[in-house]
């Protein structure tokens, strides 16, 4: 027994040890404060921090970079109050609770304290109160003004949403498998951008393209090798559901085993100002964000009804004996599908990490969106994840006037929940689907 | 490398609480998925009510410990029913998605920070363990089974108790309803649920009864996974949660009253093998290329490989009957 805890606590010792030299903390060497300053996921920059002790002694300052991050060193353990400068903050961005612009934390030993400083998008300066007695017309053209740069918000949500959902309709429709690992597709559609962005020093314009072919190639690939094989071995639907767990643990941790934990950005397009048209400001990016997405859906639309094998899919979808029997070669259309499905959930990766951050976890987060859509919609149908999906999106948004931003998406799922009561084959979808 | 240290710590892990944890959870896995062919994703929120029933009672409210245990599986049983209503008719899809969407809900709930005061945020609850502690047959001090090779302090002899105790009890039972007419239906739904419709018996109620069930026991994994640790954070009830729990039922065996047992102490074992092995191996300089933090994610990166071949090459695991999953559910 004493040699097991001598052992276990040489180990622990050995552990704290490491831990605390580990490239995590390595650059907190003592106790300092940080924080990482964001409105609507976007980094905000050039804001001056300054802290100081329990008695208003001055500490140090820091002005966030372009990452948003800040941090300042602090003496020792203890309480220090924590201050941001207002009038530092860009244009169209705000505290969210103006009263607590001065934070109090406690530092402890060794620890490099987070604070978090609540930013909003301020969409209409004019709404703030105003001299003359017309406070409350301005007042109501504030929130409609918030509703539309909400909505706005929600739609580009909705469109990167809907574009991951395609993908996942589509297989579902022609194989039947509810794909758990389909969010893992958009996470490494965004890394492999990441990768060959910052790693290999491409530029984002060569770098998106060129992540969606090597994912469309993965997704090729992936059906060829695993999931066409398991269909050949004639493993059942909820199998294939469970593995596609599997699959989806192992990739999750195999993007954070390479690429660590922490949030990341793509080297170009970070921080943009954003540009105000009627009561929205909207970045550029976020702009040619929504151009591409909704270029992409046409595209896609139009293909599936147009084109030779976007009928073969839709017919392999409806019922793939009767496509098979008049001679459609059902492998090959899924194999394109998988292909295709998983190119375009790349984009839609890349233009989530685009307008947010590229983080492991964010496959996980966008999936239970995308099943939303998906349902809303009505399974199976390409056009109904379409349109579930830009519900979906512009109501998580919408709903952060209601409730509180960091519970937004419970109103999505709960939603999700409340039509399958009422309308279970979603918006678009057939009776005979759901059974 | 410490192999003594390695194999110690591995035994430990497979019979502590988190294998008494996932053990509950997969057994209430079990009656909904082994027997009835009911695929619940969202066996997290079940946990997360049964260890916040606990904590929210004793820590934010001070009522008594066992008005705790009884609030939470009140709940757990109107968590069972509101999943249960809208999905049961559907296909077994349409409960997944519904139950790992309520899973998230739960979570997201209890980690908000509008409920800080109730809740906790991502801090979590603790200081409400007393009265289960103050239980505790076991005077204080260290305990050693097996002449040394293990050991556990009080309160972890106390936890380990009552968690097996439960395990047992919940185990007979089971084993006891499932030999019985009623289980034998869930069995046939889990077949064929046409063909019991036919036989006249209300397939959406015993589905429901097992979805309650299963809960419940959920509920009760979750009282442990508070207790055990005396606290109560949201992000320990992730989806992940969930599909370890399935990875143990599968690993042990669906439809088999020992399945969730001998998976939950099997996964376990590996599970701090493997870690403790990796950390051992690069603390001590065999393994050069890896660092301690990249430990975690190789971890559940095996549990995902495991899970998928497991699948592939026998679905059975190790004490099923491959006629016996509901893998071809539509």
């Amino acid at each position: 027994m004493r040699r097991a805890v001598i052992a276990f606590t040489a180990f622990l010792g050995g552990l704290i040890f490491l831990l605390a030299s580990g490239p995590a903390t390595a650059w907190a060497d003592g106790e300092s404060v940080k924080g990482t300053l964001k409105s609507q996921g976007q980094p905000v920059t050039g804001v001056k921090i300054s802290v100081t002790d329990e008695g208003g002694k001055p500490v140090g300052d820091a002005t966030s970079n372009a990452q948003g991050t800040w941090e300042v060193p602090v003496p020792s353990a203890g309480a220090y109050k924590i201050t941001i400068d207002q009038s530092t903050l860009p244009a169209g961005v705000s505290l969210r609770f103006k009263d607590r612009s001065t934070l109090t934390v406690q530092v402890f030993e060794g620890n490099a304290r987070n604070v978090l400083f609540a930013l909003d998008a301020a969409t209409n300066q004019s709404g703030e109160k105003t001299p003359d007695g017309t406070a409350a017309d301005d007042e109501s053209d504030a929130y409609w003004g918030r509703v539309a740069q909400l909505a706005f918000e929600g739609l580009s949500l909705g469109l990167i949403i809907a574009l991951g959902a395609v993908g996942l309709s589509l297989i579902f429709g022609t194989t039947g498998l509810t794909n758990f690992a389909h969010g893992e597709l958009l996470a490494i559609g965004a890394f492999i951008a990441f990768f060959l962005n910052t790693t290999l020093g491409l530029h984002l314009l060569i770098a998106a393209p060129l992540a969606v072919l090597i994912a469309a190639a993965f997704g090729y690939g992936q059906d060829w090798l695993f999931w066409g094989q398991l269909r050949k071995r004639k493993t059942g639907l909820v199998s294939m559901m469970i593995i596609s767990i599997g699959v989806a643990l192992f990739l999750r941790y195999l993007l954070l085993f390479l690429f660590g934990g922490s949030s990341q950005s793509y080297a170009q397009y970070t921080a943009q100002e954003g540009i105000q048209i009627g009561p929205i400001s909207a970045t550029p990016k976020s702009l040619v964000i929504i151009a591409i997405d909704v270029v992409v859906l046409v595209a896609v639309g139009l293909a599936l009804v147009y084109t030779r094998i976007g009928k073969a899919t839709r017919a392999v979808a409806d019922n793939p004996a009767l496509a098979a029997s008049s001679g459609i070669n059902v492998d090959r259309v899924i194999r394109i599908v998988w292909a295709g499905g998983t190119a375009i959930a790349a984009l839609a990766g890349i233009l989530l990490g685009l307008s947010q951050t590229v983080n492991y976890q964010m496959g996980l987060q966008v999936l239970l969106l995308m099943f939303a859509g998906v349902t809303l919609g009505g399974l199976g149908t390409a056009f109904g994840a379409l349109v579930g999906s830009l519900v979906v999106g512009v109501f998580i948004q919408v709903s952060t006037l209601w409730i509180p931003p960091e519970t937004k998406n419970v109103g999505a799922l709960a939603v999700l929940i409340i039509v399958l009561l009422f309308r279970p084959q979603g918006i678009l979808g057939r009776r005979e689907r759901i059974g | 490398m410490d192999w003594f240290l390695i194999f110690s710590r591995a035994f430990e892990a497979g019979i502590g609480s988190e294998a008494i944890i996932y053990c509950l959870a997969a057994i209430g896995l079990n009656v909904q998925f082994g027997y009835t062919g009911l695929l619940n994703f969202g066996q997290a929120a079940f946990l997360a009510v049964g260890a916040y029933s606990i904590a929210t009672t004793v820590a934010t409210f001070g009522l008594p410990f066992f008005l705790g245990v009884g609030i939470g599986l009140v709940l757990s049983v109107l968590l069972a029913l509101l999943l249960g209503i809208p999905t049961l008719r559907l296909r077994a899809d349409y409960l997944a998605i519904v139950t790992i969407a309520a899973a998230e809900i739960v979570r997201i709930i209890v980690r908000s920070v509008a409920l800080k005061d109730t809740f906790g945020g991502t801090d979590g609850l603790q200081e409400f363990a007393h009265s289960f502690y103050a239980l505790n047959v076991f005077p204080a001090g260290q305990y050693s089974i097996l002449g040394g090779f293990i050991g556990f302090d009080h309160r972890g002899m106390w936890v380990l108790l009552v968690g097996w105790v439960l395990v047992a009890l919940v185990s007979v039972i089971l084993l006891f309803a499932m030999k019985s007419p009623w289980g034998r239906v869930l069995k046939a739904i889990r077949e064929d649920e046409d063909a019991v419709r036919a036989l006249g018996k209300n397939v959406f109620s015993y589905k429901m009864q097992a979805l309650v069930i299963g809960g419940v026991i959920g509920a009760v994994a979750g009282f442990i996974f508070a207790l055990s640790r005396s606290s109560a954070q949201p992000d320990l009830y992730s989806t992940e949660l969930t599909f370890f729990a399935y990875t143990v039922l599968i690993l042990g065996g669906a439809a088999r009253i020992l399945g969730p047992i001998v998976g939950a102490a099997l996964f376990w074992f590996l599970m701090i093998f493997v870690k403790t092995g990796l950390e051992e191996a690069i603390n001590k300089q065999v393994i050069t290329f890896l660092n301690v933090n990249q430990v975690g994610a190789i971890q559940y990166m095996i549990i995902g490989l495991g899970l998928i071949l497991l699948l592939i090459f026998r679905p059975q695991g190790i004490f099923g009957d491959k006629r016996e999953i509901a893998l071809d559910a539509r």
